[in-house]
């Protein structure tokens, strides 16, 4: 026990001495949070429109008005003709074109009906499908309230909608949770696999299998370090998402450490398999990067809502583990739920951990005969 | 000039004899551009819908049917019980829940007008505004179809009327896969060059090689020249590959050219690879590197708009963003693939990538010193 | 075993052969750390200079200047006739180096690494052909050559990196502690290859803390601290302390500057 304290003194002070990789595992995570809950958003605002009017009658002028006041369009560039709307959209100018025909005014007086077309660039088919859609409300919107104010229409179904958990649909409330749940997974897995691979590339592995010290208390004594560096960047984030970005914890806090610690404690034995899976550093350092990196990004329900995937990978993405405490950090921070609705998910990061530990024991052991 | 064959032959000969990181070189990205794209997808699909209906009239039946005949939703459950719908929420087993309050017929014919309402989960915004805007749709078509009904006519016409009529130039199917492919392999090339660059440097150090050619009459120019060369090439293949792959099992159409992809993805990994060894020159092991790589990675993909648009960053950060080769990168592959943008298209991400490039190599260059 | 017993007295050698390098007033600082104080020496074209010291005694930081890897705080320094500050990439041309960290590259055969250091000094292929048929003839590794160095024993790769240091016929080769981790038997044939090359003309600086391989040396200059506090042939410096061997006249030396 006395050897064993030594040597986990002596790994704090591999970590703590080295200026470089303090800066690397608490700067990066908190310049990562602060840039990204400031940068990424996902609603569109501001996006640039063409306007190709050949008609330039009243209607037609007041409704390009509405569109341009909306907040979701910028007037990028007025066509003259509808050959031009090839040379905006190549040249990335702007990502939709409304297109009002001759006469348009005229049209709709006379007949009660005329048609604007939305052109969209669809090379980003979401961004052309929520535009267009924008558009669409927006020219009903105009339809309905300045044209028809004194028609009555006949039943009417109205939707009342409410937005739960979320009321102000602010993008970082989605962000937060997988912002942390990557970094702790990536900074975790990747920080022990690489520490211990490189002690088995340089062959100062052997000697600590040499010494008195039993093998698990040399992984014990590389990962303990670990563990409390990922925990205090568990709390940094939750505390800045609280404090700068106003992303409530509406659960118990207790409980939510509780549940980021065991998360932490899966990324770590994952890291700890990598290593004894990996014959040296630079491997080791793949898997953890390339292999992880994206797939925690895009399978995991960050980014992409797991029910839109097709059938294959939605059953694959349980595997990932942050899908799951994805769900749990969600449900704890903005739906305040307990254990009770999360028991499923808290289970299986426990037996992923589980697995993980066995599974690196079984490689250790087959290594070491 | 020799000199410089000399040092991509044996760069070649090291990838070669690392055969566990060849192997995964090649194949862990075509493995993640198969499985991932298929992921990154905003189409809405299999959105469930929790139902409250406390009406049970013909018509609210009706409503019900309509939802779950559309192809976006499936009705989850149903209750009379608004309460039980927000429990559903809680649990993640439904995205959204409508409550017909009763009455609702009679209140439609009498008064002309009458409510529903949906909550929903709206924890990711963007995904809950979606799904409304296409619930709304729904519900409004069935308006105007059962007025219609009512009314004995053929279809229900409003005094006035504005068609918008949309339609989706490039990828008229809205193909989203179309999409992301592009930018995953944008993503798969960039991480791979920027880590065998970052890695090849600051291996040699930790392994004491660079001293044997640090004595060498070598040229700093000529080292770097000879470690980018292969690089390119194995990120060039990379991208072929995968632009196979997209091609043929995506059906990605290639609508410009492919010179002007490679031309500029030359040009583009000139820039990276001086970058991954620029890291490596200021590296004292390759752990730092690693991390070091992962921070400009996770900066450059999220916000490299692949994801996310560019256009709904704040305003400086699109400013900064002018300085992420992703970025540029990102759109020229878009726009070249999908749209056939020509070279004069594109004058405003070659000179970025130029001085980028140019930046990085310099840097790469001025901070290797053969003496310390 | 006796192929160095003609060099006993070289004292008409100083006055023949030119001075390959002259270091005068040499001071190298990290920081407030002086790692070499004022050093002041010659090498003459053709001899085996042996540079002594305990770990940490500034040798390898003096020789890491010489070779080009590292730029001196202040003080001349010229190696082959060049001046290490301004023609570095001179000094380099005429230089061979092998360090202490063994640096071929292990995941290459025995022919590339000689194909890939010969080709960065611009030997012909024609010549580099001639030149690794006499290496691995003389190695005894003409069935090797498309052997992995990571795959061979330490000794063996020490006399690879040796030759490879001088593939390229330098005027000096530096040596850091070439013959660590193997056995006195190794050793000693390690030497006869130094022998070899010092016969055909090639200066030879190395840096040892095994006292039999100074006794192997035509001059030892002995460093503590930072500064030289001998230089002569070991027998002189034998007398001059009255020890029986190099041994003696080093613990003598450590004892001194205490």
């Amino acid at each position: 026990m006395k050897q064993f304290i030594g040597f986990l003194r002596k790994e704090f002070l591999h970590i703590f001495r080295d200026p470089r990789t303090m800066i690397i595992i608490f700067g990066l995570p908190i310049v990562q949070l602060l840039l990204f809950g400031k940068v990424i958003n996902s609603d569109l605002q501001d996006s640039r429109i063409a306007i190709l009017d050949q008609s330039h009658d009243n209607t037609t002028q007041q409704i390009t008005a509405k569109l341009l006041s909306s907040g979701y369009f910028l007037m990028g560039k007025e066509l003259l003709a509808s050959d031009d709307v090839e040379d905006v959209f190549r040249s990335g100018q702007v990502k939709m074109v409304v297109t009002f025909g001759p006469d348009f005014e005229k049209t709709l007086e006379r007949e009660g009906k005329a048609d604007v077309q939305l052109l969209a660039d669809a090379s980003d088919p979401n961004t052309a499908r929520i535009l267009t859609n924008y558009a669409s409300g927006i020219i009903n919107d105009y339809v309905r309230k300045e044209k028809m104010q004194n028609v009555q229409l006949p039943n009417q179904i109205n939707t009342e909608v409410r937005m739960l958990y979320n009321e102000s649909l602010k993008s970082v409330y989605m962000f937060v949770p997988g912002i942390m749940a990557m970094i702790l997974m990536l900074i975790s897995a990747m920080m022990t696999s690489i520490s211990i691979s490189k002690e088995k590339e340089l062959g100062t592995m052997e000697v600590l299998l040499a010494s008195p010290l039993k093998p698990i208390q040399i992984v014990l004594g590389k990962v303990t370090p670990y563990l409390l560096l990922s925990f205090i960047n568990a709390l940094t984030i939750m505390l800045i998402g609280y404090f700068v970005f106003g992303v409530p914890i509406k659960g118990s806090f207790v409980f939510l450490m509780t549940e980021s610690f065991l998360f932490i404690l899966m990324a770590l034995s994952l890291g700890i398999l990598i290593s004894t899976i990996a014959p040296n550093q630079m491997v080791a350092m793949f898997i953890s990067l390339l292999a992880l990196m994206l797939p925690t990004i895009l399978l995991s329900g960050f980014m992409f809502p797991i029910e839109n995937m097709p059938l294959p990978l939605r059953i694959f993405s349980n595997i990932m583990p942050p899908r799951w405490f994805i769900v749990i950090l969600k449900n704890i921070m903005l739906k305040g739920t307990g254990i009770t609705y999360v028991w499923k998910e808290t289970l299986i990061l426990m037996s992923m951990t589980f697995l993980f530990i066995a599974l690196s024991i079984k490689n250790f052991k087959i290594r070491l005969e | 000039m020799r000199t410089i064959l000399y040092v991509i032959q044996k760069e070649f000969i090291q990838v070669k004899r690392n055969k566990t990181m060849l192997r995964m070189i090649l194949m862990v990205p075509m493995m993640q551009m198969l499985i991932l794209v298929f992921a990154a997808t905003y189409d809405i699909k299999n959105l469930n819908i929790f139902v409250v209906d406390n009406d049970l009239s013909a018509t609210s039946r009706k409503l019900v049917n309509t939802i779950d005949a559309s192809p976006f939703f499936t009705i989850s459950n149903s209750s009379f019980n608004p309460e039980e719908g927000e429990k559903e929420l809680l649990r993640n087993k439904a995205n959204m829940v409508l409550v017909i309050p009763s009455e609702f017929e009679r209140n439609l014919i009498r008064q002309d007008k009458a409510s529903v309402q949906l909550l929903i989960n709206a924890i990711d915004g963007s995904a809950a505004q979606l799904g409304y805007s296409y619930a709304a749709s729904v519900i409004r078509d069935f308006n105007k179809n059962i007025i219609a009904d009512w009314k004995g006519l053929p279809e229900f016409k409003p005094p006035y009327q504005i068609n918008t009529v949309s339609r989706f130039w490039y990828n008229t199917e809205l193909e989203y896969k179309w999409y992301m492919a592009p930018g995953i392999l944008a993503i798969l090339v960039t991480l791979i060059g920027l880590f065998l660059s970052g890695m090849s440097l600051v291996k040699e150090k930790e392994l004491g090689t660079i001293e044997q050619l640090n004595v060498t009459p070598i040229k700093k120019i000529q080292f770097i020249a000879g470690k980018l060369i292969p690089f390119i090439a194995i990120a060039l293949f990379d991208l072929a590959f995968g632009l196979l792959i997209a091609r043929l099992v995506f059906n990605l159409p290639i609508v410009g050219s492919l010179w002007l992809v490679f031309g500029l993805g030359v040009l583009y990994l000139v820039g990276i690879l001086g970058l991954g060894l620029f890291i490596s020159t200021v590296a004292h092991t390759q752990q730092q590197v690693m991390f070091v790589t992962y921070f400009f990675m996770m900066i450059f993909l999220l916000m490299g708009g692949i994801f996310t648009p560019v256009d709904s960053m704040p305003h400086w950060a699109q400013i900064v963003d002018e300085a992420n080769p992703v970025y540029h990168f990102m759109r020229i592959m878009r726009m070249v693939v999908l749209k056939g943008s020509g070279f004069s298209d594109l004058i405003h991400e070659f000179t970025a990538l130029c001085i980028i490039g140019s930046t990085f190599l310099v840097l790469a260059v001025w901070r290797y010193k053969k003496t310390t | 075993m006796c192929l160095w017993i003609g060099w006993g007295n070289n004292e008409h050698l100083k006055e023949m052969k030119e001075k390959v390098i002259e270091v005068k007033n040499l001071v190298k600082k990290f920081g407030s750390f002086v790692a070499n104080d004022h050093l002041n020496f010659d090498v003459y074209q053709g001899e085996i200079f042996g540079f002594l010291g305990a770990n940490g005694a500034g040798k390898t930081t003096a020789m890491k200047i010489l070779c080009g890897l590292s730029a001196p705080t202040s003080g001349e320094v010229k190696v082959a006739g060049f001046d290490i500050y301004k023609e570095t990439e001179k000094v380099k041309r005429n230089i061979g180096y092998m360090s202490q960290k063994f640096s071929l590259y292990e995941d290459m055969t025995i022919a590339e690494n000689i194909r890939f250091f010969s080709g960065i000094y611009g030997i012909s292929p024609s010549d580099r052909k001639a030149r690794q048929d006499v290496l691995l003839q003389n190695l005894g590794l003409e069935s090797s050559k498309d052997t992995l160095i990571g795959s061979l024993p330490l000794g063996w790769k020490q006399k690879l990196a040796f030759s490879v240091a001088i593939f390229h016929e330098p005027r000096i080769v530096f040596l850091d502690e070439p013959t660590g981790g193997v056995d006195p038997i190794t050793r000693r044939k390690f030497w006869d290859l130094i022998y070899e090359a010092a016969d055909r003309g090639i200066t030879v600086f190395v840096t040892t803390h095994y006292m039999d391989e100074a006794e192997y040396c035509n001059r030892v200059s002995i460093m503590n601290n930072g500064r030289i506090e001998a230089l002569d042939t070991p027998e002189k410096l034998k007398e001059q302390y009255s020890a029986k061997n190099m041994d003696e006249v080093f613990l003598k030396i450590a004892r001194n500057t205490e």
